[in-house]
Order: C-alpha cells, then structure tokens, then sequence
C-alpha cells in the first residue's frame, strides 16, 4: 500500500500518529502524477511549489496537536474552482491565462482545515459534456481503459481519483457531472441538495441545477469532505441556511428497515445487461440487509432530458455573456470596433460544445420563443420536482443506474450531440428535482469497465444516502479494486 | 425544419458569436435535431402548473446595507486584456 493509494480517513490516522509527514504524502502524490498523469490527463495545472508550502504549513500545524480531518490531505479541484492566485481555466480557451484575485468558499473551507492543493483539474468546457472530451486541454482517458472516456464533465476529478493521483478531489454536478464520472472510473461521488454547498467562487454554468460535491475513493471520505464544505454562506444568495449534520457520525445506521424504492422508468429495455446484472445484485444485497424494496414511479422521467436542455442552456446563454474580451481571458487581436471584438473574442474563446449550448439557450429564450421552450420546461420541471416528492412519501431512498452502459470508447459519441445527451436520463432529474444522489462503485462489466449504482435521497437527507451506502460498501469490495495503472 | 439558417445566423448575432460558414451548417443541423427532439414536452398539459426557477423554496436573501471590502482597482485590473491607467481599454464604442 503506497501514500497515494490511502484514504483520507487513512492518511489522516497516519499522519496524526506522526508516522508520515504531509510533506511525504504529498511529494508521492506530486510523483506520482508526474509517473502517471501524461497518459490520463486529469491535471490542467499541478501546482507543486504552492503544495509544498501547504504541506510544510500542515506539519507545523500537526507538530502543535491542531490537526482537522483535511490537514495536510494532498486535494485536487477541478479547473471550475476560483482559486486565488492559482490559473483557474474551466477548461477554456477564454479562460486559458485567467489567474483569480480570491478563493470561493468550498476552497477557502478547504485550506481553513489546511488541505494539500496540488493542483487544478481537468473537465468539459465549462462543465458542458459527458465526457470529457470538450476540453480546450485534450480528452482525459479513463484509468481503467485508457481508450475510454472517464465521464463528464468532472471528468479528471474522478480519473484522478482511479489513477489515485489525488486523495480526494472536488467537482461540481449539473446534470449528473459528479456521479457518471464517477461511476465510469469506480469511485464515490456525491451531488448534494441544491443550496447545502455554497457556490460562490465557482465559475456559472447553470444556475439553479449547479452544485459542488465530493469524489472520494470510500464514502467514508465522501462523509468527511462533504461535512467539511457544507454549509451556509451569506456570499450565495441560493445557499440554505439549515445546519448541517454530522455525515460522519450517521454512517452506521443504513440499511435495516429501510424502505427502497425502484424507479420502473429506469429499469427499461436498452439497458446495457451488465448494468442490469449489477443493479440486481444491489438489490438482492439490499434485501439480504433487511431493507424493504418495492417498485415507483416518476412518471415524468422521460421529459427530464428535454427540460434540462432547455433550462440549462437558456441559464448557461446568460451567465456566459460575461465572456465578453473586456475585463478578463481571451481578447481577440485586430479588431474594429466593439461588436466585432465580442463576436470574434468569444468565437475564438468558446468550443463546439459551449457554442452550441449558447446558441441553443439564445434562442429558447428569444423574442417569440421564450414561453413556447424557456417557460414550458420550468413547468415540466415542476411536474418533475412532484414525481419526486411523491415517490419520497413512500420510500425513504431511490436506487437507480447511473448511466445506461458502461464507459464509452473517446470519440464513440461526439458526431451526434442528442445521442451525448440522452446518456445523462438517469442522473438529470436529480438536479432539476433539487435534491440529493450518490454513486457507489457496483461492480465491473465483462470488458472490466466500472459500473456505479445511484441512490437518491429527500432533499437534505444527504446523512440518508451516505449511510445506505456505506451499508452496500460494508459488504462489498468493488471500491478496493484498483485501476491498473 | 423546426430551426432555418437564417435564423440560426440570426441567434448567433444575438449571442455575440461569429460563426464560419460550416459552423453554421453544422449547428443548424444539430439544433434542428434537438428543438425536434425537444418538442415531446408539447405532448405534456402544463396548463395552471406554476413553472419552477428554483428547486429550493427561499423567500429574498438579503443582508445588511453595509459597505465592505473589495478586491481593489489592481486586482480587478489585473486579469485585463488591456488597460489604461485604471480602467479597462476597449476599442471605441461609438460607431
């Protein structure tokens, strides 16, 4: 077992019985991205000398018997985190030379506890993709087969996480940007309430569906970095001021007497057979712990990808008008005038992806259009939100796929945009309905392509979903298997 | 054809985007494959359903008028493209 394959739970035992520094732990991660990291890709920016730093201010700390359960921990965050000091990307040409004057509040809570930062990860273009593949900085592969997309768009937090060239790391979910990754490269990321992380420091995309989580490589960890970045913050006006439980502290009592419901709609004909034969197996273990599963339905399910499509772009049209070449990023050179500095900044500036995405949310929110498309998805999302709340009367969790197959090969699906999108149908509805999933490591496909398992929780019953589980993770062993790297 | 060149062109000009010829052949495709797509949400009866912008039911988040700290003229200045003096320099804006 190398420094770089523990825990954060483990690290943490390590360093406070003083049997490694975070100097070490963090030099083997520095190594160890060195070794590994040209053949995935998951770092934009390694930040070594500022890590160093962090990691001999984290000794000192230790040295005095003040130690958190992120001290000294060698972190990664995705290129989407506003990082004071540190260039900040969002994996943008636009954004390509952008270096931030402050911290946002997930990462100021981070270096509070006095975690590692080695450095920036990479992801989609402005969080716009499932699979990593609308980068400025190049596609990251998947640890597990490097031919593979390691899912979107937190797509190198949960490479690097595979690759074990961080300890924890960061992402955000839009609609589904955590889990599917996650799922695709085996480890535990978490998509919390809307509002119970704040979003300040965190570059737009869509507003109403964006929130940071974590991905870690158990749920203990997931239970840990969650607790430490949850929370109030009066800088985000949509932060909900509601306290936030001890996660750690809940994690036992999953399981027994739990009332699990299966979503019919997401158990359909197409569904790959391997993750067919991975969710029976969850649901078999399930009952074998003496939950009580029984079937639902969110009869609004197959509305979900049109809504966020609609909605997220419209959102993502306005928040991307700030790229403008005026007051940060790219600027075009010979320009005449100030209309064609904007239209020729941001042609050069933004992707395929993020174009698209622009052009789509123009014109559903045009003259003429804007109630036909803008407002008749928010009424669909509502429909949406009910299904949940519905379901959440009779059960106390929903267990569901992630994705509907495994990890698809780079390049297999950027031809066709709709196919793109129609692979996020499981994980969507979450982030329109506002409220809490996870995805859990379940198993392999006979390609030995990771499968991960999804459960959803009431809004803020994050405590919920982290114990169910850890209760699947007690009596399983697919989040020890190692990429083979 | 739910979406034509024209006004595919037509949304570009409205988002500050240039597009090359073949982004614009490209896109109007694409976009038209999506809105087609898209345009099951008209076999759904919304009427009298009240749309939702928020997922969280919140009442308005203020806080106290009171000045704070900023991040400074040079900070703010400093991810500039151009700048003179303290400001942001901009081609004329005038035509």
């Amino acid at each position: 077992m190398e420094i770089f394959d523990l825990t954060i739970h483990e690290l943490h035992d390590k360093l406070k019985a003083k049997e490694v520094s975070s100097v070490e732990a963090t030099r083997a991660m520095l190594d160890r991205i060195e070794a590994v990291d040209g053949q995935v890709n998951a770092y934009i920016t390694v930040t070594p000398e500022q890590a160093l730093v962090e990691a001999e201010a984290a000794d000192r700390r230790i040295a005095a018997g003040d130690i958190a359960p992120l001290t000294g921990i060698p972190m990664g965050l995705k290129d989407i985190f506003i990082t004071k000091g540190i260039r900040t990307t969002c994996g943008s040409r636009i954004l390509e030379n952008f270096v931030p004057p402050y911290d946002g509040t997930a990462v100021a809570k981070l270096k509070e506890q006095g975690a590692v930062i080695v450095g920036k990860l990479n992801q989609d273009e402005f969080a716009m993709g499932s699979s990593n593949e609308s980068s400025y900085f190049g596609p990251v592969k998947n640890p597990w087969n490097l031919e593979c997309t390691p899912g979107g768009s937190s797509g190198g937090s949960a490479a690097a996480i595979a690759a074990r060239t961080a300890t924890a790391t960061l992402g955000t979910d839009t609609g589904g940007s955590i889990r599917q990754p996650a799922s695709h490269c085996s480890c535990v990321g978490v998509k919390p309430t809307y509002g119970r992380v704040s979003r300040y420091g965190v570059i737009a995309y869509a507003s109403s569906l964006d929130q940071v989580g974590p991905l870690t490589r158990d749920v203990t960890d997931a239970a840990l970095l969650l607790g430490a970045v949850a929370g109030y913050d009066p800088k985000d006006s949509t932060s909900v001021n509601t306290p936030v439980p001890d996660y750690l502290a809940g994690l036992k009592s999953g399981g027994k007497g739990l009332k699990i419901g299966l979503p019919k709609q997401y158990f359909i004909e197409g569904l790959d057979p391997d993750v067919k034969r991975a969710m029976d197996e969850a649901i078999a273990l399930y009952k074998s712990l003496g939950a009580e599963l029984r079937e639902v339905s969110l009869p609004h399910t197959e509305y979900a990808v049109a809504t966020y499509y609609l909605i997220a772009t419209a959102e993502a049209s306005s928040n991307l008008a700030r790229y403008d070449g005026v007051r940060f990023g790219h600027r075009a050179d010979e320009i005449r005038g100030l209309k064609e500095m904007y239209a020729k900044t941001r042609a050069e500036g933004f992707g395929s992806e993020v174009k698209r995405r622009i052009m789509l949310g123009t014109y559903a929110l045009s003259s003429g259009y804007y109630d036909a498309y803008y407002v008749k998805a928010q009424k669909v999302r509502t429909l949406i939100m009910q299904d949940f709340l519905n379901a959440f009367n009779e059960v106390d969790v929903l267990l569901t796929p992630i994705a509907p197959t495994p990890p698809f090969k780079i390049g297999e699906k950027l031809a066709d945009p709709l196919q793109m999108y129609l692979s996020d149908i499981f994980t969507i509805p979450v982030n329109l309905a506002g409220t809490c999933g996870i995805s859990i490591p379940a198993g392999f496909s006979a390609a030995g392509l990771p499968i991960g398992l999804q459960l959803i929780g009431k809004p803020f019953g994050e405590a919920t979903i982290l114990s169910t589980a850890y209760a699947f993770e007690q009596e399983t062993q697919w989040h020890l298997k190692k990429a083979p790297l | 054809m739910k979406i034509t060149r024209a006004e595919v062109e037509h949304v570009a000009r409205l988002a500050r985007l240039e597009l090359t010829d073949a982004e614009l052949d490209t896109f109007t495709g694409q976009m038209d494959g999506i809105l087609a797509y898209v345009e099951k949400l008209n076999a759904l009866d919304t009427d009298g359903i009240v749309p939702t912008s928020h997922a969280v039911p919140m009442e308005n988040a203020f806080r106290a008028d009171e000045p704070t700290g900023s991040i400074g003229v040079e900070n703010a200045l400093a991810n500039a493209p151009q700048r003179a003096e303290s400001f942001f320099r901009v081609p004329k804006v005038i035509e």
